[in-house]
C-alpha cells in the first residue's frame, strides 16, 4: 500500500493506483473530461490537474501514479485557474446552442463550465461550422460540438471496428470516419457505444421521435408500442430514479398516455426466440449443420460478423431478433386477429438500441418495425407530454402480448439468451427437474464459457459481450482452440442493458459505479420474481403455436420469423 | 485532396506488398510502410492507405489518421514540376502567402493539390534556409528568390513550355 495525503487527508492505496483513483479513496472529487472508466485513460483534456509534491508543474490525476508521502492538492487558486481556462478554450471551439442540444441539462462540458464559473466567449467563438453527418440509419455526428476528448474514439476501438479516428492536424482536427465518408459507409455496426460515451451534444442518435407522434394523431393509424426487456431496467434514470430501478409499470402507464396506443411487452418474442432458437439448435445437432451455432438476436453482432466474419454466417441461426419477429407477428397474426389493414397498423419498437434502427432498415426482414425508438428517445416523448412519470400509477401490458417468463426478461443482459435456451432445453431434455439458474453464464464477464448436461449431452456453451470479446472469442474458435455447441454474442459491453440507446450517464457516475451489474440485477430480480421463469410455460407462446404458428420452425415460422445474411465489404 | 484518379503499376504494387510483408507483425510498422509507399506511388491514395491497412491489419481510421496528421505525407499525386513556396518566418513576414496565392491563381489549383494534366503540383514549406533571399520559392530543386508576385506568371511559364 501506498500512503499520501489528498488535501490533507491521509488515504492508503494500492501500489499502482492513480491519483484520481486515491481521489476516490479519500472522497475528494476530481474533475474529469476525456477519462473514462474502461474506455479511455489518456490525459489528454487537462480537466483533471491536481498540484502534487515531487512533480514539475501541474499533472494529470487521471494517469498520475501515486507515491509514499506525496501530498496532493486539488483546490488550490493554481488549480481553479487552469481548469476555468481549459473549459473556456473548449468552449472558444464548441458550437454553444446549449438550448437547443440534444446534451442539454445532461452535457459533461455544460456542468463544467458551470462549475468552473467559465466565460463561454472569453476566447472568442469565432469557428468554422463543421458539416453534419447524418446518413448513418443509426448515430448522427455533429462535429462542431465536439470537444476532442477522442472517448468515442476509444469506445470505437474497445470493439475493435475503429469505424472513426482523428484525422489531420491542429485546428484542423476531427474525429470522423477516414476519406471524408460518411459513417454511413464504413464498418460501423451502429452499435451507439460511441454515443453513449460522448460527453457533450456531438453524438446523438437518428431521431424517430418525430415520425412517432405523427403516426399517435393521424386518425388512419393504430400504434402499437412493445418495449425491449431492458428499457424498463434503465428508463427511470432518465427521471432521475436511481440506476437498476426497474420501472416496469409507470414505462407501460406512460406510454398508454402519449396517446391512444398499445403497449406490449418485448419479452414475449424473447420467449419466441428461444422456443425457435432452441429447435434449430437441435435440428442442427440432429442433422449435422454448422455448428457451433452463434446467437442472433443482435443487430450489432450480425452486422460485424457480415464485415469480419462472412464465413460464420452459416453458423448464425436464422432466427430474426426479438424486435423484428414481434412487428412481424404483429403485422400478421394481430392485424388478422383484430380485423386492421396492416397498412394502418404503425408499430414502434422501444429498445435499448441503436444498432435496431439500422436492422428496421434492411430489406430481408420485410420492413414490419414502423420506427425504432431508443429508451432515451421514449424519456424524451414522455418529458415532451408532460407526464409526471415518477409518480405515474402503474399500469399493464395490453393483452395478447402482456405476459412473458423470467427468461424472456433476462435476455436484456449478456448470459441471458444463453440462460433461456438452457432452462428450455434442460427442461425438455431433462424433465421439471432440470436447473432454472445458470450462474456461470451470469455476470459482466466478456467472456464466460460453462458445461453443462442436458438431458443424456453435455454442452459446451460460451458467451460474449462487447465486440472486442467477441472477436478473441471467435479466432478462439477458428483455431480450433476452443470448441463449443452454442454461443451467445451481444455487442454491447454488458449486453443490452448497456447498448448504444440507453440514458446518458454522467462519466463521474460512470466511473464510480458498476453500471452493467446494477442494471442487469434490475432483470435478475424481475425473473426471480416471475412465477413463469421458462419461456416454453408463457401462455402466449402456446397460443401464438396453436393459433397461428403451428410448431416451431414450422413453414410460417420460418417465412415470418427467420431470415438471411449476407456478406459486406468493409470500405 | 484533388480527384486525381488512382492509376498504378503492377511493379509498384509488388513493391508494395513486398514492403507490408516485411513489416507485417511488427510494432510500429505503419510509418515506415507509409513512407516506403509514399515513396513507391509519389503519394498516398486511398487504395494504397486500404491496402496497408489490411495487409498491416491496422484500422483504416488509424492508417489515414496518422497519413493525415503528418505533413510530409501527401494525399494527393506530384507533379511533373514540384512547386514548393516557402512559408517560414521570413518569407512570410516578406509577403510569401502572396506568392503562394499567385501560383494557386496562375495554375488554378490550391495548395497540396496537383493539375489534372499531373504537370504541376504546389506545397508549402518552412524555411529552406535561404532567409537572405526571402520571400522563396523552389521549382524542382531550383530556388526563386527576391520574389514578388507579378514574377511568378513569367517563372511558370518556362515550366509551361517544358
Amino acid at each position: 500500500m501506498v500512503n499520501l495525503k489528498i488535501n490533507g487527508v491521509a488515504v492508503s492505496v494500492p501500489e499502482g493506483s492513480t491519483i484520481l483513483q486515491a481521489a476516490k479513496a479519500a472522497n475528494v472529487r476530481i474533475p474529469t473530461l476525456c477519462y473514462l472508466k474502461d474506455v479511455q485513460c489518456v490525459g489528454s483534456c487537462r480537466m483533471c490537474l491536481v498540484e502534487a509534491t515531487g512533480a514539475r508543474g501541474l499533472v494529470t490525476a487521471c494517469t498520475y501514479p501515486v507515491s509514499e508521502g506525496m501530498e496532493v492538492r486539488t483546490n488550490t487558486p493554481r488549480v481553479r485557474k487552469s481548469r476555468k481556462t481549459t473549459v473556456e478554450l473548449i468552449l472558444s471551439t464548441h458550437k454553444k446552442k446549449c438550448l437547443s442540444c440534444a446534451r442539454s441539462m445532461n452535457c459533461e462540458l455544460q456542468k463544467l463550465a458551470l462549475e468552473y464559473n467559465a466565460e463561454e466567449d472569453r476566447f472568442g467563438t469565432d469557428h468554422d461550422l463543421k458539416p453534419i453527418d447524418d446518413l448513418s440509419a443509426s448515430v448522427v455526428r455533429d462535429n462542431s460540438k465536439c470537444v476532442m476528448c477522442t472517448r468515442c474514439v476509444a469506445a470505437c476501438e474497445k470493439q475493435t471496428i475503429s469505424a472513426i479516428g482523428p484525422k489531420n492536424r491542429g485546428y484542423a482536427k476531427v474525429i470522423g470516419s477516414p476519406f471524408d465518408v460518411s459513417l454511413a459507409f464504413t464498418p460501423c455496426v451502429n452499435c451507439g457505444q460511441c454515443v453513449v460515451a460522448c460527453p457533450v451534444g456531438a453524438l446523438y442518435e437518428k431521431s424517430a421521435v418525430a415520425d412517432v407522434w405523427g403516426a399517435i394523431v393521424n386518425p388512419e393509424k393504430e400504434v402499437v408500442f412493445f418495449t425491449a426487456p431492458s428499457v424498463r431496467a434503465t428508463l427511470g434514470e432518465a427521471f432521475g430514479l436511481p440506476v437498476g430501478t426497474n420501472v416496469e409499470g409507470k414505462m407501460v402507464a406512460a406510454i398508454k398516455q402519449l396517446g391512444d396506443v398499445k403497449c406490449f411487452n418485448m419479452d414475449v418474442t424473447a420467449d419466441l426466440t428461444i422456443m425457435e432458437e432452441a429447435t434449430e439448435l437441435l435440428t442442427r445437432l440432429e442433422k449435422g449443420g454448422a455448428t457451433p451455432m452463434f446467437t442472433s438476436c443482435c443487430p450489432g453482432w450480425i452486422k460485424f460478423a457480415e464485415h469480419y466474419y462472412p464465413e460464420l454466417l452459416p453458423n448464425i441461426s436464422t432466427c430474426k431478433s426479438p424486435q423484428e419477429m414481434f412487428s412481424a407477428l404483429l403485422k400478421t397474426y394481430y392485424c388478422e386477429k383484430n380485423g386492421i389493414n396492416p397498412e394502418n397498423l404503425y408499430v414502434v419498437s422501444v429498445i435499448p438500441c441503436t444498432a435496431k434502427k439500422f436492422e428496421v432498415s434492411r430489406d430481408e426482414l420485410g420492413h414490419y418495425t414502423d420506427a425504432a425508438l431508443t429508451t432515451r428517445e421514449l424519456a424524451k416523448m414522455i418529458k415532451e407530454a408532460g407526464i409526471d412519470f415518477v409518480n405515474i400509477a402503474d399500469a399493464q401490458f395490453d393483452t395478447p402480448f402482456g405476459e412473458a417468463s423470467g427468461a424472456g426478461a433476462i435476455f436484456g443482459a449478456t448470459g441471458g439468451v444463453m440462460e433461456a435456451a438452457l432452462r428450455t432445453a434442460a427442461y425438455k431434455l431433462g424433465g421439471s427437474g432440470a436447473p432454472l439458474e445458470y450462474n456461470e453464464v451470469r455476470g459482466t464477464q466478456g467472456i464466460k464459457e460453462a458445461e453443462y448436461v442436458v438431458g443424456k449431452a453435455t454442452v459446451k456453451v460460451a458467451v460474449a459481450s462487447g465486440l472486442g470479446n467477441a472477436r478473441r472469442l471467435i479466432e478462439d474458435i477458428k483455431s480450433g482452440a476452443k470448441n463449443y455447441t452454442f454461443v451467445e454474442i451481444m455487442a454491447c459491453p454488458g449486453g443490452c442493458i448497456n447498448g448504444g440507446g440507453q440514458p446518458y450517464v454522467h462519466d463521474e457516475i460512470r466511473n464510480n459505479i458498476d453500471l452493467q451489474a446494477l442494471r442487469a440485477q434490475a432483470l435478475y430480480d424481475s425473473d426471480r420474481d416471475n412465477s413463469v421463469r421458462r419461456s416454453h410455460e408463457n401462455p402466449v407462446i402456446d397460443a401464438l403455436y396453436n393459433d397461428f404458428l403451428e410448431k416451431p420452425n414450422s413453414h410460417k415460422a420460418h417465412k415470418l420469423l427467420h431470415t438471411t445474411y449476407h456478406k459486406r465489404e468493409k470500405y | 485532396m484533388s480527384q486525381t484518379i488512382f492509376e498504378g503499376t503492377r511493379e509498384q504494387m509488388q513493391a508494395l506488398s513486398d514492403c507490408i510483408a516485411a513489416h507485417r507483425g511488427q510494432a510500429g510498422a505503419l510509418m515506415p510502410v507509409l513512407h516506403e509507399a509514399q515513396n513507391i506511388y509519389g503519394y498516398l491514395p486511398a487504395e494504397v492507405q486500404q491496402t496497408i491497412a489490411e495487409g498491416l491489419n491496422v484500422p483504416l481510421a488509424e492508417v489515414y489518421g496518422v497519413a493525415t496528421f503528418y505533413s510530409q505525407f501527401s494525399l494527393s499525386p506530384k507533379g511533373k514540376h514540384q512547386i514548393s513556396v516557402c512559408l517560414g518566418t521570413a518569407c512570410y513576414v516578406k509577403g510569401s502567402d502572396k506568392i503562394l496565392e499567385a501560383v494557386e491563381k496562375e495554375l488554378r489549383i490550391s495548395c497540396g493539390d496537383c493539375t489534372p494534366d499531373k504537370k504541376f503540383s504546389i506545397e508549402s514549406c518552412r524555411c529552406v534556409g535561404a532567409c537572405g533571399l526571402a520571400p522563396v520559392m523552389i521549382i524542382d530543386g531550383e530556388v526563386y528568390g527576391k520574389l514578388s508576385p507579378d514574377d511568378v506568371a513569367g517563372i511558370l511559364d518556362k515550366y509551361i513550355k517544358d
